[in-house]
């Protein structure tokens, strides 16, 4: 199984790259070591974020299949955690929230997904069908004001949006619990995506990774060798969307709220730009560059908003431009190159 | 002889046109069968009913005696069939060596892969190109890709939509050899062409489509000889 962590379809197999990942790996371990709280506090909300950004560079760059509506599955899941973590009265129990709110998100991302990829549903009308589900959400969590939208003793709040859960906690030695916030949250943070990314590579070089690209490329193709491409799709599409469900919960968890504006038409749009800026063909480059432009947005944001949105499209237009296939993906084949062009020197 | 594939009163149409119409045909296991015709006379259209692409507008089709026409075309092709297209439909972006891969990996072990991806890259002459993405090959090369992809599934019946289309005189002539050389192995072969040098050199049998319509059948020698067929279809080819 180890051995699918490196293969074709993903980029950096190499002992350079793995010591580079590992350097990376163990400065993010000491950082809060050296950080104050706030931004340790920061950073762990970044990285919740990133879970969602790989789900959708799973399903659009390896599988073809663009879906406008990630937040559909992030609401439902950050809605769900709120309402369990709420009903089961907190405590140890926020563990068995968060999982069956992920199982949730996947719930629906089954229904749904069955429904498009069996009624053949694909290209442009994916991502339209995908999109009008967040809407959806998005409007009918909007007018839960009244005090009659209430689950057991959660509210839905409305646009206020639901509050008061507990975030994530496990119970510790000697009557003591730990709560996921702040450095605690951050530790977390960094176990889940190392676990899901490595998870990750291992399942696009595994022969389903195989299929999937085989399905982006040509999925009539992929059928005449023998594949059944809806189920494909399906597991792909539940994958991503329970991870962006993932995201949801951390969310919720991390600020003991969530608002219909998190299920949104601008919220749906942040992961496609993360993840068409970053690289979408690359789990790595969306790791790296959905967490490097959510970073840059924080501290261009807190001087202007408004310069904020400006730059990110121009960034974005730029990466079109200049290096369709993303940011990231682009700087490190120029960083190929260049080596390549000074070992040719040396030699 | 044991019959392979069969198809009764087939028909596909398409709003009011009628491609496909009330086609019986009979493939035996073993033979070169060439389908022929003029264009538009539906030849194509009736490769991708038989591999499930095109749902029929009427008719059936039995596969080794079992009744497919409602199976979707991973299940036919799970059953023995398979299928090189009219154009190249290969994966453009992934490496030769993967379009193979994936071709064999859901029916060759983990230990076999390798060396069987190794052997048929041979067979194609593409294993100086194995690293190299499949969309940079040359038209023949993208062609006997694909060939090799439809025959890693090694089938019982393999479907071939105009696999010289494209290919210089050689490239033909090495195609039909390889053709030749597929059938002595046992794999029963369906294929539709247009040139008529080629079907001479390996078709022992012979449908002639006009109109979606079975218009004559027969062995090659019939086929030519027939002076209605020159008519609809050969003109001067069977001057040649």
């Amino acid at each position: 199984m180890l051995r699918l962590i490196n293969g074709p379809q993903t980029v950096g197999n190499g002992r350079v790259f793995w010591i580079c990942f590992f350097g990376v790996l163990a400065a993010a371990l000491a950082y809060p070591m050296f950080a104050d709280s706030y931004d340790v506090g920061n950073f762990a909300y970044f990285l919740i974020w990133v879970f969602m950004a790989l789900g959708l560079c799973l399903m659009w760059g390896y599988c073809g299949m663009l879906s406008f509506g990630q937040t559909f599955f992030f609401g439902i899941a950050g809605y769900s955690y709120g309402v369990l973590a709420i009903n089961f009265g907190g405590g140890g129990m926020t563990v068995l929230a968060l999982v069956l709110a992920i199982g949730l998100a996947a719930l629906s991302a089954v229904v749904l997904g069955y429904f498009m990829i069996w009624g053949r549903v694909g290209g442009v009308f994916f991502g339209i069908v995908t999109l009008s589900a967040t809407l959806v959400l998005a409007f009918f969590l909007g007018q839960t004001a009244g005090p009659e939208w209430r689950i057991g003793d959660a509210r839905l709040n409305g646009f206020n949006g639901m509050k008061g859960m507990d975030p994530l906690n496990v119970p510790w030695f000697e009557g003591e619990t730990i709560y996921f916030e702040g450095s605690s949250l951050y530790y977390l943070a960094i176990a889940l995506i190392l676990v899901v990314y490595l998870a990750l590579r291992m399942l696009l070089n595994s022969r389903f990774g195989n299929v999937i690209v085989a399905i982006r490329e040509d999925p009539q193709r992929a059928e005449l060798l023998g594949y059944d491409v809806r189920k494909y799709q399906l597991i792909t599409f539940v994958i991503g969307s329970a991870l962006a469900g993932l995201s949801g919960v951390l969310y919720t968890s991390w600020g003991q709220f969530i608002t219909p504006s998190s299920v949104g038409l601008p919220a749906a749009a942040m992961p496609i730009v993360w993840v068409a800026f970053s690289g979408r063909g690359d789990i790595t480059a969306t790791l790296v560059g959905s967490f490097l432009i959510l970073v840059t947005f924080q501290a261009i944001t807190v001087h202007s908003q408004q310069a904020a949105l400006v730059l990110m499209g121009g960034m974005l237009l730029a990466t079109v431009m200049i290096a369709p296939q993303g940011f990231v993906i682009g700087v490190a084949r120029l960083i190929g190159r260049l080596f390549a062009r000074r070992g040719a020197g040396g030699a | 002889m044991t019959e392979l594939l069969k198809t009764q009163g087939l028909s596909k149409t398409f709003g009011g046109l009628a491609a496909v119409s009330g086609v019986d045909l009979s493939v035996d296991e073993g033979e070169i069968h060439c389908l022929i015709g003029p264009n538009g006379a539906g030849k194509s259209t009736l490769f991708k009913l038989i591999m499930g692409t095109y749902p029929p507008s009427g008719g059936s089709i039995t596969f080794r005696g079992i009744d497919v026409t409602e199976e979707r075309p991973y299940q036919r092709v799970k059953k023995g069939l398979s299928i090189k297209m009219q154009t190249p439909s290969i994966f453009k972006e992934l490496p030769v060596r993967q379009n193979i891969h994936i071709a064999l990996q859901h029916h060759v072990s983990k230990q076999d892969l390798s060396r069987e991806e190794d052997r048929l890259l041979a067979m194609l002459e593409l294993s100086a190109e194995a690293t190299k993405a499949a969309g940079v090959l040359s038209h023949g090369q993208q062609q006997w890709l694909e060939i090799g992809m439809a025959l890693a599934l090694k089938p019982a019946l393999l479907l071939m939509d105009e696999p010289t289309a494209g290919m210089s005189p050689e490239e033909t002539f090495r195609t039909g050899e390889l053709i030749l050389k597929l059938n002595e192995g046992g794999t029963t072969i369906l294929v539709v062409e247009h040139d008529m040098t080629f079907v001479r050199q390996i078709a022992q049998r012979v449908t002639v489509l006009h109109f979606g319509k079975v218009f004559a059948r027969g062995s090659i020698a019939e086929i030519l000889a027939d002076p209605r067929v020159a008519e609809i279809y050969l003109g001067k080819t069977h001057e040649h």
